[in-house]
């Protein structure tokens, strides 16, 4: 928490400043979806049958579903209709991007990784963090990853994995989030173009920090990443993923599925900070981001732990949950959402306990400013066979201004009566007197506002690696512009 | 030229005037009480001049250091030395004591131009402050005002006080709740503040503060005015004949 006041305010003055749009030469498929374009981009990723017959088994599902009811309505979102047809599945910068080296990356892209913050040259990179930087629809450069080879660790871009590791990804693709899941993940398993792969073998301690960087460049296209991360027994590894978009007038869907697997006494951390383009002030153009994230804790002892930070997307709607299946294990969320302007959030988590003695942790943080909806939605469900279960809740919502709201709507099942359930829940303005109380002692009113939401997020904060911390103390600030006096 | 120079003030909250022309000169290097009955608009007077925007100003002048006061927002006011003690110290979850601190001083030390502190030149400054106020340094890492017990908030307003060294220092009702050991310390504290180029003004209910805090001058407030000026033995006398002794030169006043 080492970022000085003068820092935020600096960042305060800001807006949206990841909105540019990359000069970059493009080959990119025609609009609309069909069985062809399916087929088009398994062949463009020259995939095995298997991934093809997946695929098409996805597509159908997805396409049955969308003419019979089409997305879900549930969530505590509006939003218009999207034509699925007037959109782009498949776009990638045209030099081929190598495996080997990034000297054959398109240089414009690598500006654009240097532009956002994340070099992908190794010697300039932080250390300790190894990087897969995701381009539209494609995984531009990997860093790393001979350092992670001799660790035994696999992490390379999911066309990679599905090429050189078809085994492992026909053993886990599917086995957390199926295709039937529900409509956007469907969609997502029938056109996904790429994403993170991620394999840490038995007693493996991943040695450093893995992260994913995700850029949507290209108009009127949709980005479907997919992010598969195994822990292998006793494996551990920490994960975070950063996400930022240009400035466009017209919404971009972004439909991701994130599988974790962990098996016995493995211990998977990951973390997002999520940035894409919120819209204008007045609520034009954004991301429609709408995830689906599952874990499933496989083994005994095993534990998944969920961060988010959301201060981006026109629309979230994502609910990183964990399936408590091992005995022991342990399912965490923590989570800061923040909407301003008119922005909409409906997030939470689904802790499903399965196995004895599990145990689960949700912290929510929902701050809502501007005309901001924020809707906190979590499912705690404890099944006949989990003795001993015990969840804690905790969900606080903060409203800065009189024109936003917060919602909650918490879930709780439970089938065995020794299970033990514990759930907060508060929602506060910030203060007057609070404000006052910190301008008394020299902080503009927006520092002010700033310290307060800190404040207000540090158990989520503190659960975020050191740098990401910080960024996501930022990024609320910028977030937050506007919003105060 | 004065520190601060209130003239005519008049001040309302919710269109109710609750001072009715107060006029007080204090200068550096002086100790000023304001004292009081309930509801004579005490922590009025220091609240407008901390500049809480709740409270409307219908007129009047406040200088500070022969700036225009109520032109100033709050922040402002801070930067340009004028501090306040509050009477129920805010809580702020999440912050800690030290970081908060460290924010409000290089806040004011970037507004006079001066450089910035890192938190390894902040915190030796920060512990000696703390020490002086008997304040245990777990207090460092503790969030501002959360869980601290009455006393322990007023001490902690003085550790702010001492570190932010004010030219103008306001002190809202500090010494209420507070049993005689931690009056004590607040009392040292303020003592140890006292300078040729610092003014404090205490605003008190009791005259047992005073007990312990050498006060150059004492005002007493009533109705939104101030009835009656005089030195040190003023307070004592109050003490002795109660308010309503002040009533006949209220009356005489108007």
């Amino acid at each position: 928490m080492s970022t000085t006041i003068n820092t935020i305010q600096d960042l305060t003055n800001q807006e949206y400043k990841w909105g540019f749009v990359t000069a970059v030469e493009e080959d990119t498929i025609p609009k609309g979806l069909n069985e062809d374009v399916v087929r088009l981009i398994s062949a463009k990723k020259g995939e095995p049958e298997f991934m093809l017959d997946w695929r098409l088994k996805a597509y159908r599902y997805w396409d049955a579903l969308e003419k019979a009811q089409g997305e879900p309505k549930w969530a505590n979102v509006k939003f218009g209709p999207i034509d699925y047809q007037n959109m782009v599945y498949y776009s990638a910068p045209k030099k081929k991007p190598s495996l080997k080296s990034l000297d054959e990356v398109d240089p414009e892209v690598l500006r654009t990784y240097e532009k956002l913050g994340i070099p992908l040259l190794e010697q300039q990179k932080l250390a300790g963090v190894a990087v897969d930087a995701v381009f539209d629809s494609v995984s531009v450069a990997t860093t790393f990853k001979e350092k992670l080879a001799e660790a035994g660790v696999i992490f390379c871009s999911f066309s990679e994995a599905v090429r050189n590791h078809p085994e492992l990804v026909k053993k886990y693709l599917g086995s957390v989030v199926p295709y039937t899941d529900n409509f956007f993940a469907s969609l997502n398993a029938a056109v996904f173009s790429d994403g993170s792969f991620v394999y840490v073998p038995k007693g493996v301690r991943c040695p450093m920090e893995l992260s994913t960087y995700f850029r949507i460049n290209a108009a009127e296209t949709g980005q479907f990443e997919r992010t598969l991360i195994v822990a292998d027994e006793g494996a551990h590894v920490s994960y975070l993923e950063g996400c930022t978009a240009p400035i466009r007038d017209e919404n971009q869907l972004h439909a991701a599925v994130v599988e974790l697997v962990a098996m016995e006494n493995a211990t998977i951390k990951y973390s997002t900070v999520q940035n894409w383009y919120p819209g204008d002030k007045e609520g034009r153009g954004g991301i429609y981001n709408f995830v689906t994230k599952r874990g499933k804790c496989a083994g005994r002892n095993s534990k998944i732990s969920w961060t988010q930070v959301e201060t981006g997307s026109a629309i979230t709607w994502k609910y990183p949950s964990c399936i408590l299946v091992g005995d022991n294990s342990v399912g965490e969320f923590y989570s800061v959402a923040l909407t301003n302007n008119y922005q909409q959030a409906d997030t939470g988590t689904k802790m499903i306990h399965i196995g004895k003695n599990t145990t689960s942790t949700v912290v929510s943080k929902g701050i809502s400013a501007g005309h901001g909806q924020n809707t906190y939605r979590g499912q705690v469900k404890i099944l006949k066979g989990a003795t001993g279960a015990r969840n804690y809740t905790q969900c606080d919502s903060l409203l800065v201004g009189d024109k936003c709201g917060a919602h909650t709507f918490p879930y709780i099942e439970v089938q065995n009566s020794s299970a033990r359930m514990e759930h907060e829940a508060s929602t506060s303005k910030i203060g007057e007197d609070q404000i006052f109380y910190l301008r008394q002692r020299g902080l503009s009113s927006e520092e002010a506002v700033s310290m307060i939401i800190n404040g207000f997020c540090r158990q989520v904060f503190r659960e975020l690696p050191m740098e990401f911390a910080v960024e996501a103390q930022k990024l609320l600030s910028i977030s937050l512009e506007g919003s105060v006096g | 030229m004065s520190l601060l120079e209130v003239k005519d003030l008049h001040a309302s909250i919710h269109h109710h005037e609750i001072l009715k022309g107060v006029n007080l000169t204090v200068n550096a290097g002086e100790v000023h009480s304001i004292m009081g009955p309930n509801g004579s608009g005490k922590s009025t007077l220091a609240q407008v001049l901390a500049r809480r925007e709740a409270y409307e100003v219908t007129k009047g002048q406040v200088l500070l250091n022969g700036k225009d006061l109520l032109a100033m927002k709050p922040e402002e006011a801070a930067c340009e030395g004028l501090f306040m003690a509050f009477q129920y110290p805010v809580e702020i979850p999440g912050i800690s004591n030290a970081y908060f601190l460290r924010a409000a001083l290089n806040a004011v030390r970037k507004y006079r131009g001066e450089e910035e502190l890192d938190a390894m030149d902040f915190l030796p400054l920060l512990k000696e402050k703390m020490r002086l106020l008997e304040m245990d340094e777990r207090f460092l890492n503790r969030p501002v005002n959360e869980g601290f017990s009455g006393g322990e908030k007023k001490r902690n307003e003085i550790v702010q006080m001492a570190v932010l060294e004010p030219r103008m220092a306001i002190l809202d009702e500090t010494d209420s709740g507070l049993d005689i050991d931690a009056l004590k310390i607040v009392a040292k504290g303020v003592n140890t503040m006292r300078s040729k180029d610092r003014a404090i003004l205490l605003v008190t209910h009791y005259q047992r503060l005073l007990d312990y805090i050498v006060t150059d001058f004492v005002h007493v407030l009533v109705d939104g005015r101030i009835v009656k000026s005089g030195g040190a033995e003023l307070a004592l006398e109050l003490e002795e004949k109660g308010y309503g002794w002040t009533e006949p030169a209220s009356a005489a006043a108007r």
